[in-house]
């Protein structure tokens, strides 16, 4: 395509990037000019936005696989799908967050804003059509999170958190960079869909390509926070704000979904061999250690943090069958997972008051008690993470475990199902401290209707899911089928 | 009754219904409603049930009978698919049945969060129901795990002291065995090409060593279940610390669950490999039946003697099942419906005496006789049932099986006879210390009979036990069909 040719309607696939940009831009300016006590006026501009573009997004679901900006873009069912997830999740998060933040002062502009630009960068992430748009994507989603975890900036331990995630996730960048030139090398382009045709040539360096794609798999297990690459993830997601937390916990698991997707089953979906062995290592390892260290976790944060380690080794389960089968299995799971994170830190929020934080294990003692409803909503999202039918995620994994199984790794299968027994353990934990302990101190549920409102829909979701988990498992299908 | 009307379905969803209105409707200070409410919904969900008993054609031999079948992930090509046979639909009428009592027997006994108490009982009654109903693996496995969650929350929330580390025992234990299963329904899954048809497993041909793993795998789940010995550890924990009703729940029904696995599914899918190691389920039921026997003798806590008593008749249901002749099949068929009967009337005796004394210790009670006759008759009635007196329907599954043990093999019969001494044994004496001699103690003293609703649950336990006792022909005329066609089929190797 040369720039003659150029005219605005071949930018249509990008339309809610667009759209999204300009919202966030609108904040920006907006945000200085509006005085300080009307300051909820952003943040019902950012629910809008995310709204307005999820709608925009939404409409696009079901038209045929599009590219633009010289092919560096690329709107397919997969992306259209996982687009507007992404946003409705951010939008929860927002929800979520909000009487938090206003109690400590910290629902600004700049979060919002930095917000928005994440979520422009986990929708440019999914739509990458080509190395550098997915690099960019990446990149401007990880400054965001980086700056977000730093705005506590008298909290020492989000200071830190920021430091720690700051020079591990550079160092993770500079890999994948690494193993992308090495990809180069090999194929000689970096355009996802060259670079899968040529590694099926005889001209590709194939050791080359193999070099490169074992930094590129380390970059992508960083950022999933698999095991050996997670030590990241647990002291992030426990020194962060919790809204922090619950954004860096949801909606960039789709992301990251699309990154692998992109990378692996798309650009080096020749080399399924050899990766495929690599993410093996990596589902074993995360699954194993991240539900062996969670029992020992007093707090909530970091109990979920290692629970997400081992969430990460069961979606790698899924993407290491390269099938269509694992693919769409593990699209189900990571929107599934999705759910049940907002579900469980959106919980932590609501019990969470001015000057108090709900994040240890015993804050969630007698919880019965105090709200019957509440107790059954983190009741199901328990169950639900420790993958006990009914609740969505015993099909997650079942769909995930099948598929892993049909590519013939039955050990890790077997593996997995024994670790779930382990797994099973600190969810109960937590439930027995529900239902079965006395209030160790004063519980109140904090959080306005709609919160409540909220919460209650994203739990009865995750029951609901479970009951006919049809519709959304064949919308995976369909997308993953469609998009390869 | 309309044709194709789905029975089975209502006789799951009614109970689960009831159980969220129950939920919605509980109030902490006027329980009343939602006990109405609860018993309604029991009720309803037996005489929901009644239609499977009437309706049922013995001349159907082995076939599936009120199936309901739709698709439920067609991905997967999962299908709500629902059918009863002569083992699973008598087994559903006993839990409902069941239900019913512990609504009725929770009266007096639960007075804290009595809603959620009453609607966990009725939404499991409903995955009991769907967990015998079931004709899909991945049906079966969510009603069997989502069983898992209402019974920790039983025994966790209103047990007694150690409750929270016998639910966590209880759940571990249960989930570590039905994963392993999870695991085989993949491998099958893809052996058939993708079905979750628990028939077409029936009818996979599998190599030797597929079917020893299936039947290990499954056997896993199942002998935890059961219990079988070593694995029944977590049994007396549960029972001591569960209130009364989840004791009945779990001794009458639950225990079923893993014995009724055994048939529908080890036992077809793996023909081979149950006859290949049928001498070590056999051992193992001995074990249970004679050591076990042996343990309950020392028990000083009621409940936990009724605990060692359930697994040591248990045992006699799977030794009658691994004997693989029409005897034994059909007396561990009737003893797990007779034992049903046997053990919820003697937990919730105790539960009765709990009530008004408080204390599970035989020691501190004494001549309980003389200040409670009714309920003295009624507790030696239940006890002579349990340690296998011809005329109840304790003797019939035992003296089934012993025969059928007998055609096999002497030394099995011998040692399983040996239950008939030591159950009489620990069952009177303990009935001897708690009813006769001189009253004990003031508190004894000051015991008062059995009230109405007492009365009720304990006289129709009494006319269960006594008719199966005496006439187990309709019992008998229902179960033999399908376990002639059950025998045939694993009589029929799937090598090839």
């Amino acid at each position: 395509m040369n720039t003659a040719t150029f005219s605005l309607a071949t930018l249509a696939p990008a339309i809610p990037e667009i759209a999204l940009l300009a919202f966030a831009s609108l904040l920006l300016v907006m945000d200085l000019f509006v005085p300080e006590r009307e300051k909820h006026a952003t943040y019902w501009l950012a629910i809008a936005s995310l709204l307005g573009t999820a709608t925009l997004a939404g409409t696009t679901i079901g038209t045929p696989s599009a590219v633009t900006f010289q092919a560096m873009f690329v709107s397919d069912p997969m992306s259209q799908v996982l687009k507007v997830a992404v946003l409705l999740a951010v939008a929860a998060t927002l929800v979520y967050s909000r009487l938090y933040l206003q109690a400590r002062e910290m629902l600004r502009g700049e979060f919002l804003c930095l917000a928005l630009f994440a979520t422009l960068g986990m929708m440019v992430m999914i739509s990458a059509h080509h190395f550098l748009t997915l690099y960019l994507g990446l990149e401007l989603l990880a400054l965001s999170l980086y700056a977000m975890v730093a705005l506590q900036r008298d909290s020492v331990r989000a200071t830190e958190a920021a430091m720690k995630y700051f020079v591990l996730g550079a160092l993770a960048s500079g890999m994948l960079l690494y193993g992308m030139s090495m990809l180069y090398g090999a194929t000689g382009s970096l355009d996802i869909a060259r670079v899968a045709s040529a590694l099926g040539t005889p001209y590709a360096s194939q050791s080359l390509a193999v070099f490169g794609l074992v930094f590129v798999v380390a970059g992508i297990a960083f950022k999933l926070g698999a095991v050996p690459f997670h030590m990241w993830i647990p002291d992030v997601y426990h020194g962060a704000a919790t809204p922090t937390t619950l954004f860096i916990g949801a909606a960039p698991k789709i992301a990251a979904f699309a990154f692998v997707m992109r990378l692996l089953a798309q650009a080096l979906g020749g080399m399924g061999a050899d990766w495929q062995m690599m993410l093996a290592i990596l589902a074993a390892a995360s699954i194993g250690l991240g539900n062996l260290v969670a029992i020992a976790q007093t707090n909530l944060k970091r109990m979920l943090a290692y629970s997400t380690i081992s969430h990460m080794g069961f979606l790698l389960l899924g993407i290491l069958s390269g099938t269509d089968n694992g693919y769409s299995s593990a699209m189900f799971y990571v929107l599934t997972y999705v759910l049940m994170t907002l579900g469980a830190f959106g919980m932590i929020l609501l019990l969470s008051r001015a000057g108090f934080e709900a994040e240890e294990l015993e804050d969630f003692k007698g919880l019965n008690r105090r709200s019957r409803w509440f107790a059954f909503v983190m009741l199901v999202i328990a169950f639900s993470l420790a993958g006990i039918p009914p609740a969505v995620g015993f099909l997650a994994k079942l769909a995930v475990l099948q598929a892993a199984w049909e590519s013939g790794f039955a050990g890790l299968v077997v593996f997995a199902v024994l670790m779930s027994v382990v797994g099973a353990f600190y969810y109960l934990r937590l439930v027995k401290l529900m239902y079965m302990d006395e209030p160790a101190g004063e519980i109140t549920i904090a959080g306005r209707a709609d919160m409540r409102v909220l919460l209650s829909v994203n739990a009865l979701a995750v029951l609901g899911l479970g009951i006919v988990p049809a519709p959304l498992m064949d919308l995976c299908a369909r997308a993953i089928t469609a998009s390869l | 009754m309309p044709q194709g009307f789905p029975i089975l379905s209502l006789v799951i969803w009614l109970p689960i219904a009831f159980g969220v209105a129950v939920l919605a409707t509980a109030s902490e200070r006027n329980p009343g409603p939602a006990r109405w409410t609860a018993l309604a919904g029991s009720v309803l969900g037996f005489v929901a049930g009644i239609p499977l008993w009437t309706g049922f054609s013995a001349a159907a031999g082995g076939a599936m009978q009120f199936e309901e079948i739709h698709p439920w992930i067609p991905l997967f090509n999962v299908n709500y698919h629902l059918g009863v046979d002569g083992i699973s639909m008598p087994l559903i009428l006993l839990n409902s049945f069941m239900t019913v009592l512990v609504v009725i027997a929770h009266w007096e006994a639960v007075t804290e969060k009595v809603g959620q108490y009453l609607a966990a009982f009725l939404i499991m009654s409903g995955l009991i129901n769907g967990t015998f109903a079931a004709l899909d693996a991945i049906v079966f496995y969510v009603f069997f795990e989502a069983m898992l969650i209402p019974m920790f929350l039983i025994i966790g929330v209103w047990g007694g002291p150690n409750r929270v580390y016998a639910a966590v025992k209880f759940f571990l234990y249960t989930l570590l065995g039905s994963l392993l299963m999870l695991a085989a329904f993949i491998y099958l899954y893809h052996q058939t090409n993708g079905s979750f048809e628990i028939l077409d497993y029936h009818k996979l041909p599998l190599g030797d060593t597929a079917q020893k793993l299936i039947f290990l795998a499954m056997f896993m789940s199942f002998a935890v279940k059961v219990p079988m010995w070593p694995v029944h550890t977590w049994l007396p924990d549960a029972h001591v610390e569960a209130p009364t009703g989840g004791s009945v729940i779990l001794a009458a029904i639950t225990l079923k669950i893993g014995a009724y696995g055994f048939l529908r599914f080890n036992m077809p899918i793996a023909p081979d490999a149950s006859h290949a190691l049928a001498g070590f389920m056999i051992a193992l039921s001995l074990v249970a039946v004679v050591y076990i026997g042996l343990v309950a003798l020392v028990q000083s806590d009621m409940k936990k003697l009724i605990a060692y008593s359930s697994i040591s008749h248990m045992g006699f249901v799977t030794l009658g099942f691994f004997l693989f002749n029409a005897e034994g099949v059909l007396g561990g068929l009737v003893q797990m419906v007779s034992h049903g009967f046997i053990s919820a009337a003697m937990f919730l005796c105790v539960g009765v005496l709990y009530d008004r004394v408080h204390s599970r210790q035989i020691a501190d009670y004494g001549g309980v006789a003389n200040t409670m006759p009714v309920f003295a008759a009624f507790f030696v009635l239940f006890a002579m049932a349990n340690s296998g007196l011809p005329a109840t329907s304790g003797f019939v599954g035992e003296f089934f099986v012993i025969m059928g043990a007998v055609k096999v093999n002497f030394w099995y019969a011998f040692l399983a006879a040996t239950t008939l001494i030591f159950g009489a044994a620990y069952t009177l004496w303990m009935v001897k210390r708690v009813l006769y001699g001189e009253v004990a103690n003031a508190g004894v003293a000051a015991l008062k009979d059995v009230n109405g609703r007492e009365l009720v649950f304990l006289a129709l336990l009494a006319a269960c036990v006594l008719a199966m006792g005496i006439y187990p022909k309709p019992f008998a005329d229902v179960m033999n069909p399908t376990i002639h066609e059950l025998l045939k089929h694993v009589a029929t190797s799937k090598l090839s």
